[in-house]
């Protein structure tokens, strides 16, 4: 496991992540914010608490999404690790919505988010915000805000730690051989 | 955690488990005789998962898309088949429906052949509800397919058993420490042992009451105190359980009358005035109104029992879940 950002690094992501944001938040429609669990809710989560601060004006609905049950992959999975609920508590039609992950590869996590999210209602528009673009794209999706870019191999994988569910701050790069397997 | 330095030595150590990791690995659920309580707590927790599903505007999620299920119902049912089908639905699952009346087995054909025809269209899991106990476990041997049993005999009925837990762990917090009267016909009764079973794994003191012709003394050995006074106990406990007495399994009188059951094991106003204010009275269903609960009681602030129904379709949809995940 290599580190590819220090917790500071990821401060000056997470900050110009927020400002791309905060340039294009509407004025005139609902906002939500759903994170995709588990590292795309903490991100979510620290996004929405510094919106809310800097725009306490703003109605900010914020949700979180469990997308197992949507992934293309799920019947090459072995066992049923624990699926946490969905919780989106509020009606996201003709709602601006900001969907939430750590990091962006293939596109098929946000695939199939955005599948469950259609299984919700019609947003007006949704968006997509990540901490990090690898590169590695199997589907036509790309970010709409992107804290850091960073190039990895094929058959590598970067891991994003937040201290809320880590215990400490960073981005690492994994042998494929060497990560869990989910 | 590994510093950059040392990464090489600690290539061959298995990376860290996750946070409340436990992976489900069983293809069956055929009864909670042979599940750890981790196993037991983890179906719960994935129904919990369900809940929310059934709250959205889609009430739907792919996780079984491109899978058939099968309900093989070789004794009737209205309310477990139809919420296994719908639990199934929710799911995507095609599901096909088997009816032992009017089917090949008035023909004669055996319970093992029946299934196997079936499996051969294809089938990924069968839920069997079957008059002779032991027959999901022995099919659960014989195919490849999943198996959920859905009642068998006088034997089990999993799911029941796991949505009164499900209920009892939402109404009252917790299971452990808590004591659960399961009143009424014990030795007739898959709901009662797979009750017993599960609530004992999970910490839950049991007494079971009914008359002596119905409570074989035999069932102490899994774990539970006996009472022949329905009275006594009523202070005592937590919930109240009150099973179905079934008529159709008797193969002489049991008791006198239905009055005088009713008079000795029944719930009615004045028993539920004995009890703990808060205490909870389930019923699996279907209720003989009037014999083992008066409408008062069974349509009271302490009666779960329509919320055991809407629980149940979570607690299935998690089984159907995780056994497909189960498979290898």
């Amino acid at each position: 496991m290599r580190r590819k950002l220090t917790a500071e690094q990821v401060q000056v992501a997470l900050d110009r992540l927020y400002r791309a944001i905060e340039k294009q938040l509407p004025s005139d429609c609902r906002v939500a914010v759903i994170g995709i669990r588990t590292r795309g809710e903490t991100l979510a989560d620290r996004l929405v608490k510094r919106l809310r601060r800097v725009h306490p004006q703003l109605d900010i609905a914020h949700g979180v999404l469990d997308i197992t049950f949507y992934r293309d992959d799920l019947s090459r999975l072995r066992g049923a690790p624990l699926v946490r609920a969905t919780e989106i508590d509020f009606d996201i039609d003709d709602t601006w919505v900001l969907l939430v992950d750590d990091v962006l590869a293939t596109g098929r996590s946000v695939r199939a988010a955005l599948g469950a999210l259609h299984d919700f209602g019609r947003p007006k528009v949704i968006r997509l915000a990540v901490l990090i673009d690898r590169g590695g794209r199997e589907l036509p999706i790309a970010a709409d805000f992107v804290g850091q870019k960073l190039s990895a191999a094929p058959g590598t994988r970067i891991q994003v730690k937040f201290r809320e569910n880590d215990g400490q701050e960073g981005v690492f790069l994994n042998k494929k051989n060497e990560t869990p397997a989910r | 955690m590994a510093k950059k330095a040392s990464s090489s030595t600690r290539k061959t150590k298995p990376p860290p488990a996750e946070s409340g990791a436990f992976l489900w690995t069983r293809k069956d659920l055929v009864g909670l005789d042979e599940l750890s309580a981790e196993e037991i707590v983890h179906i719960l927790d994935t129904a919990e998962t369900f809940k929310e599903v059934s709250t959205r505007s889609i009430k739907k999620v792919p996780a079984l898309r491109g899978k058939v299920v099968a309900l093989m119902f070789f004794e009737d049912s209205t309310r477990t088949r139809m919420s296994f089908e719908l639990a199934a639905s929710r799911l995507s699952a095609d599901v096909l429906l088997f009816t032992s009346r009017g089917s090949s087995v008035t023909k004669g054909e055996t319970t093992i052949d029946t299934v196997r025809n079936v499996e051969a269209m294809g089938v990924d899991i069968f839920v069997i509800r079957h008059g002779q106990s032991g027959a999901p476990h022995m099919l659960a041997r014989k195919v490849a397919a999943s198996i959920i049993n859905a009642g068998d005999g006088q034997h089990e009925h999993p799911t029941q058993a796991l949505l009164d837990v499900f209920t009892i762990r939402q109404r009252l917090g917790r299971l452990a420490g808590l004591k659960i009267a399961v009143v009424g016909d014990i030795a007739h009764s898959r709901v009662a042992r797979s009750n017993i079973i599960g609530l004992r794994k999970l910490g839950a003191e049991v007494v079971v009451v009914g008359p002596p012709t119905l409570v074989p003394s035999a069932i102490r050995a899994m774990g539970c105190e006996i009472s022949h006074s329905l009275d006594d106990i009523l202070p005592q406990v937590d919930v109240i359980n009150m099973l179905r007495v079934q008529f159709e399994r008797f193969s002489s009188n049991l008791f006198p009358s239905v009055r005088e059951y009713s008079r000795l094991y029944g719930m009615n106003a004045d028993r539920l005035a004995s009890c703990r204010k808060d205490v909870l009275i389930m019923h699996p269903g279907p209720i003989n109104r009037g014999m083992e609960l008066t409408s008062e009681v069974a349509d009271g602030p302490n009666s779960c029992i329509l919320q055991q129904v809407t629980n149940g379709l979570a607690v299935r949809m998690a089984v159907l879940y995780l056994v497909s995940r189960g498979r290898t």
